[in-house]
């Protein structure tokens, strides 16, 4: 079974079909690279997979439980699908570690003993843990976004959703935050992200998928979407992209 | 017989301010509690109870305080035949008058914090109250000290509406010593110094308050 199953899938914002019977699978340990224009419905997509936005056709199940379904356990579900947005969104009011214990905390109950080890394990991944004692407002966009992905992967999730997780970013500062891309998706991690870097995502995506209207417009493996489109809309938008 | 304005008055002055400071205290609680409830439904995902929050603040809100201090302290021995003293009355009517003010104000503090941190929160799997507990009040407290402590000051002047429902606070006690005294100008100079050291200090640890936050994040 995949870990992910999109099936059908429509999302309406009253009148204005955002997601237009979209259907993908996800296996264990594929990395998805998902571009298209911008309000195409990338951040949609990756929102009904984890249950932030409710579907209003189709179905989606995640490592086997049916988000789609009313009275889904959304809160299990969050504890094994991450998300990381652009906007980082990290908690101001808090220190690094308790931004990133804050959730293994509350939601899955460890011991107040362990949750600084578990920060410090998690920052290390990430390259920060001298940053550990530090508060938001002290930090890099790029390091508040590394941070962002440190407390994501706390969590231990199955499945990591990326979304334009660079485009905040200052181009000198994208680079260390990829780095931790890559390095997660080395380690095994199942990752759907949403991209604008084309050279990021040929070399780390497993399949990319171009998402145009609202609709899954082309997919397949990483050089044969990005090197030979077999759409005028996909043609257009690589070389809006890439020139 | 018109008597001298003396020591004496001023020590009156300041019995009566303490019924003042404790209407107001009374009040705050009591509006506090209201306050919370309001607030918390306003914000609530579930819509009858927004509407409930809603429905409540707009009554509370358009009818005034006057109003409601004869609602409660001529109306309910009529309605329900209970006697109430002015104490009473006063503080359910203040009480019920401050929960509608201070849950739009906690209200507008609950919003004013980003929606994607309540996003941020849910992601993680934290429920609705976890949210509210762990990312959203913390924000909100700092940003809800000036306008909290801006109508406590306001609560504090309003008291001396109470007196119409014969409640001696301190502009009462201001009015009897000038009927006594006829000396007004004195008399009131008297009055105000007293509001005045009661409310100075008020904004003063506000100010300092907001500055220890800010510091602490
Ligand atoms: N909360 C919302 N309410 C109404 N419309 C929305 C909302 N979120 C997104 N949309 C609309 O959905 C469309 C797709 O948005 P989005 O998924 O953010 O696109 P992308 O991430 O590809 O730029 C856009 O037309 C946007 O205006
Ligand atoms: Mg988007």
């Amino acid at each position: 079974m995949s870990l992910v199953e999109l099936k059908g899938v429509v999302k309406r914002f009253g009148t204005n079909t955002v997601l237009d019977d979209v259907s993908m699978n996800v296996e264990r340990g594929e990395i998805i690279a998902v571009i298209g224009r911008s309000g195409s419905g990338k951040s949609t997509m990756l929102r009904c997979i984890n249950g932030l936005e409710p579907v209003q056709g189709g179905t989606v199940v995640v490592d086997g439980e049916t988000v789609s379904a009313p009275g889904a356990d959304l809160r299990a579900l969050r504890q094994r699908v991450g998300i990381v947005f652009q906007s980082y969104n990290l908690f101001p009011h808090l220190s690094v570690e308790k931004n990133i214990t804050l959730a293994p905390r509350v939601v899955k109950g460890i011991d107040p003993g362990t949750a600084r080890e578990l920060a410090l394990g998690v920052l290390r991944r990430v390259g920060l843990a001298e940053k550990i004692d530090a508060y938001p407002d002290q930090l890099s966009g790029g390091q508040q976004q590394r941070v962002a992905i440190a407390r994501s992967l706390a969590m231990q999730p199955k499945l990591m959703l990326f979304d334009e997780i660079t485009s905040a970013l200052d181009p000198e500062l994208t680079g260390e935050v990829l780095k931790v891309l890559e390095q997660v998706a080395a380690e095994g991690m199942t990752m759907i992200l949403v991209t604008h870097e084309m050279g990021f995502a040929r070399r780390v995506a497993t399949r990319v998928v171009f998402m145009h209207q609202g609709r899954i417009w082309e997919e397949g493996g990483a050089r044969e979407v990005l090197e030979k489109p077999r759409t005028p809309e996909l043609a257009t938008f690589l070389d809006a992209v890439l020139h | 017989m018109i008597r001298e304005f003396a020591a004496i008055d001023v020590y009156y002055l300041l019995l009566a301010a303490r019924w003042t400071l404790a209407l107001t205290a009374l009040a705050f609680v009591g509006g506090g509690l209201f306050g919370i409830v309001v607030a918390l439904m306003r914000v609530s995902p579930f819509m009858p109870l927004r509407a409930l929050g809603a429905a409540y603040v707009n009554v509370v809100q358009g009818i005034p305080l006057l109003g409601w201090l004869f609602v409660f302290f001529f109306g309910l021995p009529i309605l329900a035949s209970v006697q109430v003293s002015s104490w009473v009355a006063a503080t359910v009517a203040f009480s019920f008058y401050a929960g509608a003010f201070l849950g739009e104000i906690w209200r507008g503090c609950l919003q004013a914090i980003p929606r994607q941190q309540w996003e941020a929160g849910a992601a993680l799997g934290l429920g609705f109250g976890e949210q509210l507990r762990h990312v959203i009040v913390p924000q909100a407290v700092r940003v809800a000290i000036p306008p909290t402590v801006g109508f406590l000051v306001q609560l504090i002047k309003n008291t001396s509406l109470g007196a119409v429902i014969g409640f001696v606070e301190l502009t009462r006690e201001g009015q009897l010593t000038n009927a006594a005294t006829y000396r007004p100008f004195t008399v009131y100079i008297a009055v105000a110094a007293i509001y005045f050291a009661m409310c100075f200090p008020l904004t003063q640890l506000s100010r300092r308050l907001e500055r220890r936050l800010r510091v602490a994040r």
